[in-house]
């Protein structure tokens, strides 16, 4: 290597703790900086120093610590931490979770190298979000929509198609405007071969692989390379929206298996747990994250993030996707309950938000009657699910005229607006189809719609009477 | 050489520092080759620990580290307001202009701006005898603001000379006899409250425009009110909300561990919108500290006391100060970070045992006091902190220990955010200790009958609150038209009174007088509903009344058409029951 006079050997590993080896007389190391253990049979294990003494200096091993022999294991120091050679050309490439090309090609030949520990954005140069992002699917755009330069989590659980539905959205988001340039970064953490495999040869197939730089890290790749995995997509995504001017949609799954690498490192390192053993610092780590997400004042680009993650049990409360939703601009919830009724996708509309959406919507970007329709919409399907628990105990007879309207309203909305399988909607469609599903309740009680609004989109009841009396 | 300070041991923002012989507790110091600014916090013989205030990415073993003999400061003068700074009071624009647009290490940069010309007006003389707190002259910070030079701590005498005119923030104001030279700009440490006088009584709300808080729940000016929710029930939104419309002279925003993308928000809507009482934007009354969540953990527990520390030194002018903290939770965790770096034994959930303590000392900054050396004024400091308890889980401990600080209590709702009803503040849960003292306020300010209107109010949410146990059973066709007469009371409180729009143009402030003029409209309509049922209406025939709706959308009526529509509702009320009786 040309770099060589960069690295400082050691012979003088005094112990192996886990993934730790703690080295003696390290000297002049840096904290995250990276090293390589060079192993008696040739084998080379890299690894990242989470600590630095003067009398030690502890490193952190990516992958299996077996077969290190403190005796003849040489530890040569690199004098930087974990960084990442971009250019235009990382697009259409595949990197394994550790920044390595694994799709069989050549490396990238560098235009910058930057530091996957991307720095934080200076809040006042920050630009708001405010671009609508069409994803086709009308609970997300017409309820919580998604804008350029948001972070939006969607909250899965096992068996629950949050694949699918990210899928859905990458092949809606993709389609710009004409004078924009638009990328996708996908970062699979911990993910199965099935799930790699599922998204490799989906974004084969729609051509998509050409604008997208996409980082795998599998069930049985190092733990500690799936902690560097979203900074590498990330550092990739930072290049090509601010360097680049493009528009970048990052899809990061599972962010569940990313905890729980993070978890893992922590007791190895034997810190303090907190809530259900995840390290207290799970939250500032979470954020150095997702706070990668955003747009710069004078810059074309944007950086829009679809983390996902699986509650573990369903258990919205979990450390993971409570610390979260807390840093995150929202949320999309699937339900299983949905699912098991066939509807796709079986988002969970009450718990779900976008704390950006009032940025992207109302005149000018989608329509004006958006914001008050869609509190209507929320509140109609509220009380409705809240009869549906009362008519469980009581019966639907029990029920007010206009309760069983709304009961009836719950269903209708499940199965008509939040349910439309592959097919993708427009906006106009969505707000359009919200507008019918509203005249099964009576006027009098769209009382979020302004009246003026009422009367200029109001929909003449096609099903009129016609529609199906529910039992 | 050999006895430099410098770096034994890097630990997350932990530094061990050795060769520190001399250093005190609390001592700021410049660690590693990007001189990282941190702060000691403990000493073990020659050695200290330092908390650094900034990422330690890169830091080495046998750095050197730099003593500045200072305590963590902020300093204080104009050019404060409108301003936006990190959790150490470094200016974000300032940082933006020398290291673009990623947060840079080791930035050393002036807190306020040091070339920026005041008119200074003297108010004292030579021959006056001056000491701390005495106001020296003046500088028009803003067009409302009228910024006090005061004597700084530990200055006392007669005054030589006094300086007029334009003047930098550095030059000399006033010479004392004794030569102490006194100059606009001064500093403080953060960890140390500034003196006050005496505490005052807490009569009087602070007024934020809020329905549900400022007739169910309000906060005393001087006071401390905590919002707890999980995440999606409307804090920041809340908080946003009170920093627009809050009746104070002056705000502190300060974004503890939040998104940087709601600070630019708040940014944005401060630099566009209006001050409802004074009509000036509102970005000159407001003072904004970020230190977002990916910012360092270090900053962040010292950004709460950064934005204290300037919320007393306005208040030390006489200003009404309203403070807001969105979220102390991240502080806490702060706390708890750095704790765990230093393996001190862990409390509760893993937070260090000081953790109560520590809220406590902070919410107690709060108040409404004398001013230390001028006695007949005062000021005020309302503190606002939300709390993000993890798991909406509201036993956990910070929750708890700002609980027993704080006098107003405003919980947020999940069931209530879910049906998009906000400001989602739970009634059933949420209280304001301080109502009742400020009875007398209300009375005289608003309406006699007001202490009465609020018992209805409450009353009728109560009520809603026993039948909904018995709606659950038999189902609303069962019900008595007497009992579905209350649920709908308590649906049109809920419905067109509490909820409120924090975008509507008209909706979003609720002047406290409008606030009186609907509730009083919502308890006549009620009382004649009610009412009529005795006297054997069916409640299907009143729910056929235009009225429903039209009281519902009461909130909104622009102001100038209010009266209108309240007289011709009332004339329509009147008409509606009496001709059913017939």
């Amino acid at each position: 290597m040309s770099n060589d006079l960069l690295y400082r050997e050691h012979r003088s590993i005094e112990s192996v703790r886990g993934p730790l080896v703690f080295v003696r007389a390290a000297g002049n190391t840096a904290l995250e900086d990276l090293a390589s253990l060079y192993l008696s049979e040739g084998d080379i294990r890299t690894g990242q120093i989470i600590e630095v003494s003067e009398k030690y200096a502890v490193v952190q091993v990516f992958g299996k610590t077996e077969r290190i022999n403190p005796e003849t294991t040489v530890i040569r120091f690199h004098e930087e931490g974990a960084k990442f050679d971009l250019s235009p050309l990382v697009l259409g490439r595949v990197f394994s979770g550790g920044g390595e090309p694994i799709d069989g090609l050549p490396p990238v030949p560098p235009l910058a190298r930057r530091d996957v520990h991307g720095p934080a954005i200076n809040p006042v140069r920050r630009d708001l979000p405010r671009d609508f992002i069409q994803t086709g699917l009308s609970a997300v755009d017409g309820l919580n929509t998604l804008v350029r330069g948001q972070k939006l989590p969607i909250f899965s659980g096992a068996g629950l198609p949050a694949n699918e539905m990210a899928n859905h959205i990458i092949g809606n988001a993709g389609v710009q405007r004409k004078d924009e340039k638009f990328a996708l970064v996908f970062a699979g953490m911990g993910i199965t071969s099935r799930e790699a495999d599922y998204f490799k040869s989906s974004f084969n197939n729609s051509g998509a692989i050409e604008h997208s730089v996409v980082f795998i890290n599998l069930a049985d790749n190092p733990v500690i390379e799936r902690i560097l995995t979203p900074r590498f997509a990330l550092t990739a995504a930072e290049y090509l929206a601010f360097d680049m001017g493009m528009q970048v949609l990052v899809v990061l799954t599972d962010m569940t298996h990313y905890c729980n690498a993070l978890r893992e490192v922590s007791s190895s390192r034997e810190e303090i747990p907190g809530r259900r053993g995840y390290p207290g610092y799970m939250y500032t780590d979470l954020a150095s994250i997702y706070e990668r997400a955003g747009r710069i004042k004078g810059k074309a680009g944007s950086i829009t993030q679809i983390p996902i993650l699986s509650m573990p049990d369903d258990d919205i409360t979990h450390p993971i996707p409570d610390l979260t939703g807390y840093i995150t601009e929202g949320q999309i919830v699937l339900d299983r309950g949905l699912h098991r009724k066939g509807i796709f996708p079986p988002i969970n509309v009450l718990p779900s938000l976008s704390r950006l959406m009032d940025r992207g919507i109302g005149l000018d970007r989608t329509r004006e009657d958006h914001r008050q329709l869609a509190d209507q919409l929320y509140m109609g399907h509220a009380r409705g699910v809240e009869q549906r628990r009362v008519a469980s105990i009581i019966g639907e007879e029990g029920l007010s005229e206009t309760d069983r309207k709304y009961l009836r309203f719950a269903d209708a909305f499940e199965k008509e607006f939040i349910h439309q399988g592959p097919e993708s909607r427009t906006i106009t469609g969505t707000l359009d189809a919200g507008w019918e599903l509203l005249n099964i309740l009576p006027e009098s009680e769209w009382i979020r719609i302004s009246r003026e609004l009422i009367g200029k989109y109001k929909k003449t009841d096609l099903h009129g009477a016609a529609r199906p009396q529910s039992k | 050489m050999k006895h430099t300070p410098k770096i034994i041991k890097v630990s997350g923002p932990a530094v061990q520092a050795g060769n520190m012989f001399g250093c005190f507790m609390g001592e700021v110091v410049r660690a590693g080759k990007d001189k990282l600014i941190g702060e000691i916090i403990r000493i073990e013989g020659d050695t200290a620990i330092v908390q650094v205030y900034e990422d330690t990415i890169g830091l080495k073993a046998g750095d050197p580290v730099e003593r500045t003999g200072e305590l963590l400061s902020v300093e204080l003068g104009p050019g404060l307001l409108g301003g936006i700074f990190d959790g150490i009071q470094r200016p974000l624009p300032g940082l933006a202009e020398h290291w673009g647009d990623f947060i840079h290490r080791g930035a050393l940069i002036h807190r306020l701006d040091r070339e920026k010309k005041w008119a200074f007006k003297p108010v004292v003389k030579p021959g006056d005898a001056v000491e701390y707190g005495f106001v020296i002259g003046t500088v028009q910070e803003s067009e409302h603001i009228l910024h006090k030079i005061m004597v700084p701590e530990g200055m006392k005498g007669v005054v030589k000379t006094v300086a007029e005119g334009d003047l930098a923030i550095s030059d000399i104001v006033a010479v004392l006899q004794d030569g102490t030279e006194i100059k606009m700009r001064q500093r403080w440490n953060i960890r140390e409250p500034r003196p006050r006088s005496e505490r005052l009584p807490l009569m009087v709300p602070m007024i934020t425009g809020q329905r549900a808080v400022d007739t169910l729940f309000p906060v005393a000016e001087g006071g401390a009110a905590i919002i707890p929710g999980g995440f999606g029930t409307g804090k920041t939104v809340l908080e946003q909300t009170i920093a627009k419309y809050a009746q104070a002279d002056v705000i502190i925003y300060i974004g503890c561990g939040e998104r940087g993308n709601e600070m630019a928000d708040t940014l944005h809507q401060l630099t566009k919108l209006k001050d409802p009482h004074t009509g000036k934007l509102l970005l000159e009354r407001t003072i904004l500290i970020a230190n977002t969540s990916n910012m360092p953990v270090a900053a962040r527990e010292a950004s709460i006391y950064t934005g204290v520390t300037i919320a007393e030194y306005y208040r030390d002018m006489g200003y009404r100060v309203a403070m807001l903290a969105d979220s102390t939770s991240r502080w806490a965790e702060a706390l708890r970070e750095i704790s765990s770096r230093l393996e001190e034994i862990p409390g509760e959930e893993g937070y260090p045992t000081y953790l109560a303590s520590r809220i406590g000392t902070f919410y107690e900054r709060a108040g409404r006091a004398r001013i230390q050396g001028r006695d007949q004024e005062t000021g005020s400091i309302t503190v606002i902190g939300a709390v993000s308890p993890p798991g909406g889980d509201f036993s956990e401990p910070v929750t708890q220990a700002s609980l027993r600080m704080a006098s107003t209590f405003w919980e947020l709702d999940y069931e209530l955010a879910y049906q998009r009803h906000f400001p989602a503040i739970n009634w059933r849960t949420s209280f304001s200790l301080a109502y009742p003292r400020m009875m007398a306020w209300y009375r005289e300010k608003v309406g006699g009958e007001w202490p009465e209107m609020i018992g209805r109010t409450h009353a009728i949410l109560q009520r809603e609150e026993e039948l909904s146990e018995v709606l659950k059973i038999v189902g609303a066709d069962a019900m008595e038209d007497r009992e579905r007469a209350d649920l709908e009371a308590a649906r049109l409180i809920r419905e067109g009174y509490l909820r409120q729009s924090a975008v509507h143009p008209t909706d979003a402030y609720c002047s406290i007088k409008r606030q009186e003029k609907m509730l009083s409209l919502f308890l006549e309509y009620i009382d004649a509903m009610l009412k009529a049922v005795e006297r054997g209406m069916s409640m299907d025939e009143i729910a056929k009344s235009p009225l429903v709706e039209r009281l519902l959308r009461l909130k909104e009526i622009s102001e100038e058409s209010l009266g209108e529509e309240i007289t011709d509702f009332r004339a329509g009320l009147k008409h509606f029951f009496e001709s059913i009786n017939r």
